[in-house]
């Protein structure tokens, strides 16, 4: 893991359910030191883990970018070469899951987000949201 | 990071002390599910006052554990839920449906007496 939240920018290597902590955990901190609101730096932390979640569980590994865009948003950028999505679709409504998940996991973040952008391909994943502060 | 789990009376006590990674929180629900039989537990309560995010798995994973111990004979209230977290949890759609949650850990164990005597 790289980066310094002072930077306002954070690149990390997603492989194992740890990394998903440390990542939702440095977000909160990098959202916080943007001047968040506690509550907004919680949702964050929550959209981190899902989309970091997602990575460990259907790609195996990819990589997190989190960081402060030149309109002062807040971007996640979860990148992976998985297998990618099959039915993008379906897999933004709430309540559909390929895992036996719960199936709230991206259509929540693109719910809280200004901003959200999913590409999926044969040749992998990369979502993209950003928060502004309020 | 494995979570404690104490015996009080009839109760097991969960308390969570730090951030859970899923297969902490899988291991936890299954700790619990077994040891209810073990310990002759009537009631569960599983303190998330220090956990840091509840998303969509970690709510799933507090809804099945709940669901499985009442299977199990006993009944579970989650207590601590953090403001931010709450917070959090009905931005991103996510509910505890119709898991009982209380304050605190002395308004579930309130909570889990007052059922024992209505029983």
């Amino acid at each position: 893991m790289r980066g310094d939240e002072n930077n306002f920018r954070i690149s990390a290597a997603i492989t194992c359910a740890e990394d998903v902590v440390v990542a939702r955990q440095r977000g909160r901190t990098l959202a916080r030191a943007m001047g968040f609101s506690a509550s907004d730096a919680t949702l964050v932390a929550a959209a981190i883990s899902e989309l970091a979640r997602n990575i460990v569980k259907y790609a195996g590994r990819g990589e997190l970018l989190i960081g402060k865009d030149d309109d002062g948003m807040l971007f996640v950028v979860a990148r992976d070469q998985g297998p990618g999505i099959a039915d993008l679709e379906s897999a933004m409504q709430p309540g559909y899951s390929t895992s036996g998940g719960l199936g709230m996991g991206l259509p929540g973040v693109k719910r809280i987000a200004d901003s959200f952008e999913i590409v999926s391909n044969s040749r992998g994943t990369t979502v993209t949201m950003r928060k502004r502060k309020r | 990071m494995a979570v404690p789990i104490l015996k009080q009376g009839d109760v097991l006590i969960a308390s969570i002390q730090s951030a859970l990674t899923d297969v902490d929180l899988v291991a936890l629900r299954d700790a619990l599910v077994e040891r209810v039989a073990s310990h002759r537990t009537r009631g569960v309560i599983v303190d998330v006052t220090s956990l840091d995010v509840v998303d969509s798995f970690a709510s799933r994973t507090l809804r099945d554990l709940a669901h499985m111990i009442r299977l199990r004979g006993a009944r579970t209230v989650i207590v601590g839920i953090q403001p931010d977290v709450a917070f959090a949890m009905v931005q991103l759609g996510l509910t505890l449906e119709d898991i009982p949650t209380a304050l605190d850990l002395e308004e579930g164990l309130a909570f889990l007496s007052a059922g024992r005597h209505a029983r």
